[in-house]
C-alpha cells in the first residue's frame, strides 16, 4: 500500500517560503542522516508521518549535529559552537515543537539547549507514537505482522535514566499485538549498550568483554524474536553483538519506528 | 564525685575533638566551588524524607534494605538512652528516668532492648555477608587495607556496644533485685532480653557485680563516644551525611549537563552573536556565573569541583551498588563509580591535613587527576546514569567523572586519537563521521523517488 503514497519530506526553509508552519519539526540526527541502518528508521518515521497526514517538516541540510558527543568527551566548547548555531536557526524558524528518533538528541535539545537560549518542546519518537496511539490516530491492522512474536525491549539510558521514559516505548510495542518479555536488567537498571559517552567513537578500554555483548547475551536469554531498540547507538552495538554471536537469521533488531511503519 | 569529674572531662574532651574535626571536615568541603542550590525546597525536603528518612532506594534490595532499616532505627532509638547515660553520668544519678516516667519506662527500655538485639543478628549477618559469603559487590580492588579494616570495625563495635548495653541491664537488674544501695529504684520492671543474661550474674557476689555493672556502662558510653570521632574518618560518615547530601541531591532530569558560562559567552563573541541568551533558565546550578574568573575549564583536583561533588563525597557508604550496575566495571574496566568517590574523599582528607598542618594546600604536586584517577578509568565511562540511578545516598560519581573529562579536553587537549577526529569531524562536517554536510539530507532522496 505504501507504493500509493506520494512521500513529502518538506524542508523548513520549503515551509518557511510558502508561509506555513509545520506541527512538528522532525530532528533526523546524524546518526538518521548517515548511518544506512538508521536511514532505514528515518524512512519508516516520515512514512509513519505521511500516512498519517501530520503536517512535519524537517531542517534538511540546515541540521547539524546537537553536539552530544562532543560534550559528554569533554569538548564544551564544540559543543557550545554546534549548540549555539542550531538554536540560532531553530529560533529563526520559531520552532515550537521537536520530535526525534534520537535519544541522545532528544536528550540535548530537551535539557542541554535551554541554558543557552533553546526553549522548545521535545518529544522522542516512542512518546510521540504511544500519544498517535492513544489518541487512536495509529490503528494497527489486526494480527499484524508482529502478532505473538516475541520482543524484548533494550532501554536507551539517554532515554531512560537520563530522562525517565520508560513506559511510552513498551506501550508501543504493546499495541503490535507482540509478547513483550523483559530482560533481568530493565528500566531504570537497564544495563547500557555500550556506546554513550562518547564511546561509540573510540576502541573500548582494555577489559574482559565487550558491553555490547555481554547486553546481547542477557537479550538472547529471552529467546526473542525481535530486540526492540529506540536508539540508533543502541541499534548498531545491539546489532553488532547478534552478528558476533552468528543469530542475524533467527533475531531482528528493529527500531519501535520500524515496527509500527510495518504494521500500519 | 571523681567518677562525674572523670566523665565530665571526657565528655568535654571528646565533645572538643569532634567539633575541632566537623569544622575540618565542613571546611574541607567548602574547598569546592561555589554553587547555589535553593531551588524547589518542598521537592528537597520529601527526597530527603523518602530516600534518607524512608530508605526508598534502600529496599531496592528488600533484604539489605531491612536489615539496613533495623540498625538504623535501632540506632537512632537507642541513643535516646544516651541521653539519660550522659545526665546520669554528670549528675551522679542512676537511671535518672525511671521514676519519672514510671511503667513506660519499663517499655521503652524493653523496646531498647529488642532493637540491640535485631542490631547485634543483623551486624552479625553483615560481617558474615562480607567475610564469609563474600557478597561480590563488598569486594574490589578499592577495598583493600583501611576500607575493608572499617566496614569489620564499625560492625563489631557495634556489636559490642549493643553486647554492653544488654549486659549492663543484665547485671544492674540483679544489683537492684539485691536491693543494694543507688541501684535499689522502685517501680522499674523485668527486662525480657537482659533478664535471660541475668542468670549469667547471679552467682556473682555483689563488689564484682557492681566492678561489672560500672564497666559496662563507661564501656557502652565510652564507646559511643569514642564511635563519634571514629564515624568522621570513616565511611561510616554516612549516617549523618546521607540527611543533608539527600537534600542538596540535583533535581534535574540526569541527562542534562551543568552548563559552562564562560564558555557560552566566549563561543557568542566568536560567533558575532549579542552576549547575552535569551532563556538561559537555570543558572542557579552553575558553579561558575559568567563574570566570574574562568579559572580552569573542569577539573584537575577537588578545589576545582563543586562543594556538592565533595560533599557527595563524603557521603559514600561504599556499598558498591554503583559499581555493581556499572557497564564497563561488569566488563572488566578498571572505572569503579565507587573508586571515583573514595578517591576524591581521600584527595580531600589529604588536603585538609595539610591545611591542618600549617601548609599551604595545593602545593604537593599531586592532584586527584592522575594521583588518585586515572585517565584509563575516565576514559571507560558510558555517561550511562546506572551509578546515579541507584546510589542510595543521591551521590553522582558522573558528574565528577565529567568534570574531570573536560580538564583531560580543555585544559591539555589530551584525547585520544579516535576522540580528536570525531572533534575535527564536528568542526568540520557537523557531524560525528566524516560526511559531506550537503549529503545530510540525501536520505529523503529514496522516499520522494517513491520507492
Ligand atoms: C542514621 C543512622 C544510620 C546507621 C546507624 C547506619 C548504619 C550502617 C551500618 C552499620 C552499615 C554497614 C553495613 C555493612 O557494612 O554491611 C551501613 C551501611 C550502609 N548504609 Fe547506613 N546507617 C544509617 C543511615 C543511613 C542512611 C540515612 C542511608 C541512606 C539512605 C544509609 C545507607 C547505607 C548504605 C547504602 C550502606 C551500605 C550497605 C550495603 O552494603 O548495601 N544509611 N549503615
Ligand atoms: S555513568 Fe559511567 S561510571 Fe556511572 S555506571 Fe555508567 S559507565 Fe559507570
Ligand atoms: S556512590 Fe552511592 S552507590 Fe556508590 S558506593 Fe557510594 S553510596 Fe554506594
Amino acid at each position: 500500500m505504501s507504493e500509493t503514497i506520494n512521500f513529502q519530506v518538506p524542508t523548513m526553509a520549503e515551509l518557511m517560503a510558502r508561509g506555513e508552519e509545520p506541527e512538528v519539526l522532525f530532528w533526523v540526527g546524524c546518526a538518521g542522516s548517515f548511518d544506512d541502518r538508521y536511514k532505514k528508521v528515518t524512512i519508516a518515521f516520515t512514512k509513519i508521518l505521511n500516512k498519517l497526514g501530520i503536517r512535519f517538516a524537517v531542517l534538511g541540510t540546515e541540521e547539524s549535529c546537537t553536539g552530544d558527543p562532543a560534550r559528554r568527551a569533554g569538548n564544551e566548547f564544540l559543543f557550545q559552537m554546534l549548540a549555539i548555531q542550531n538554536i540560532e536557526v531553530l529560533n529563526g524558524y520559531n520552532i515550537k515543537k521537536i520530535v526525534t528518533a534520537c535519544p541522545h538528541c532528544f536528550n540535548t535539545l530537551k535539557n542541554d539547549y535551554p541554558a543557552l537560549g533553546g526553549n522548545y518542546e521535545v518529544l522522542h519518537h516512542s512518546q510521540f507514537l504511544q500519544q498517535l496511539i492513544n489518541e487512536g490516530k495509529i490503528k494497527l491492522q489486526g494480527g499484524g505482522e508482529f502478532k505473538g512474536k516475541r520482543i524484548t525491549y533494550h532501554d536507551s539510558c539517554y532515554l531512560g535514566r537520563a530522562n525517565d521514559v520508560y513506559e511510552a516505548p513498551r506501550e508501543v510495542l504493546q499495541a503490535l499485538d507482540a509478547e513483550l518479555v523483559e530482560m533481568k536488567r530493565s528500566r531504570r537498571h537497564g544495563l547500557c549498550c555500550g556506546a554513550g559517552g562518547g564511546q561509540m567513537f573510540k576502541e573500548a578500554e582494555p577489559g574482559n568483554k565487550e558491553v555490547n555483548i555481554e547486553r546481547i547475551e542477557e537479550a538472547l536469554n529471552t529467546n526473542p524474536n525481535i530486540v526492540a531498540v529506540a536508539c540508533p547507538f543502541c541499534m548498531t552495538m545491539l546489532a553488532d553483538g547478534i552478528k558476533n554471536k552468528e543469530k542475524e537469521t533467527e533475531v531482528k533488531v528493529y527500531d519501535l519506528a520500524e515496527l509500527i511503519d510495518k504494521s500500519l | 564525685m571523681i567518677e562525674q569529674i572523670i566523665f565530665i572531662i571526657c565528655l568535654a574532651s571528646v565533645g572538643y575533638i569532634a567539633y575541632k574535626r566537623i569544622r575540618r571536615i565542613i571546611q574541607n568541603i567548602r574547598l569546592g566551588k561555589d554553587e547555589v542550590i535553593k531551588d524547589n525546597p518542598s521537592q528537597r525536603w520529601q527526597n530527603t524524607l523518602l530516600i534518607a528518612f524512608g530508605q526508598k532506594k534502600m529496599f531496592d534490595r528488600p533484604l539489605v534494605g531491612l536489615m539496613h532499616f533495623v540498625i538504623y532505627v535501632g540506632f537512632l532509638i537507642i541513643n535516646i538512652e544516651v541521653l539519660e547515660i550522659i545526665i546520669d553520668g554528670i549528675a551522679g544519678t542512676h537511671r535518672l528516668f525511671a521514676p519519672i516516667l514510671g511503667g513506660f519506662y519499663t517499655f521503652l527500655i524493653n523496646f531498647f532492648e529488642f532493637l540491640a538485639v535485631g542490631v547485634i543478628v543483623v551486624c552479625a549477618i553483615f560481617l558474615i555477608r562480607r567475610n564469609i559469603l563474600r557478597v561480590k559487590r563488598l569486594h574490589a580492588r578499592e577495598l583493600t587495607k583501611w576500607p575493608l579494616t572499617d566496614a569489620n570495625l564499625i560492625l563489631t563495635f557495634e556489636i559490642l556496644l549493643m553486647l554492653a548495653f544488654l549486659t549492663w541491664n543484665a547485671s544492674d537488674t540483679v544489683l537492684r533485685e539485691r536491693g543494694v544501695e543507688h541501684y535499689n529504684i522502685a517501680g522499674i520492671g523485668s527486662f525480657w532480653f537482659s533478664g535471660i543474661l541475668s542468670s549469667l550474674f547471679e552467682g556473682w557476689n555483689t563488689t564484682t557485680l557492681i566492678v561489672y555493672e560500672r564497666f559496662a556502662w563507661w564501656f557502652h558510653i565510652l564507646g559511643i563516644l569514642g564511635f563519634g570521632i571514629y564515624v568522621t574518618y570513616s565511611k561510616h560518615l554516612h549516617i549523618a551525611m546521607a540527611f543533608p547530601n539527600t537534600y542538596f541531591a540535583r533535581l534535574l532530569p540526569k541527562g542534562e549537563m551543568r552548563n559552562m558560562p564562560v564558555v557560552t559567552k566566549e563561543v557568542r563573541l566568536m560567533l558575532g552573536l549579542p552576549e547575552t541568551t535569551n532563556g538561559s533558565s537555570d543558572t542557579s546550578v552553575s558553579p561558575e556565573s559568567a563574570d566570574a574568573t574562568p579559572g580552569r575549564f573542569g577539573a584537575k583536583d577537588i578545589n576545582d569541583l563543586s562543594w556538592k561533588n565533595l560533599m557527595d563525597a563524603y557521603s559514600c557508604t561504599e556499598c558498591g551498588r554503583c559499581t555493581s550496575e556499572c557497564p564497563a566495571n561488569i566488563t572488566g574496566k578498571l572505572l569503579s563509580p565507587r573508586k571515583i568517590m573514595m578517591d576524591t574523599r581521600d584527595r580531600m582528607e589529604e588536603v585538609g591535613q595539610q591545611i591542618e598542618s600549617g601548609k599551604e594546600a595545593f602545593t604537593d604536586g599531586k592532584s586527584l587527576l592522575d594521583n588518585y584517577i586515572t585517565r584509563e578509568e575516565l576514559l571507560a565511562c558510558t555517561t550511562c546514569n546506572a551509578c546515579v540511578e541507584v546510589c542510595p545516598v543521591s551521590i553522582s560519581p558522573l558528574d565528577i567523572i565529567l568534570e574531570l573529562r573536560r580538564y583531560m579536553i580543555m585544559e591539555e587537549s589530551s584525547a585520544p586519537g579516535s576522540w580528536n577526529a570525531m572533534f575535527s569531524n564536528e568542526e568540520n562536517n557537523m557531524a560525528p563521521w566524516k560526511f559531506s554536510p550537503s549529503d545530510r539530507f540525501n536520505w529523503a532522496d529514496q522516499l520522494k523517488s517513491g520507492q
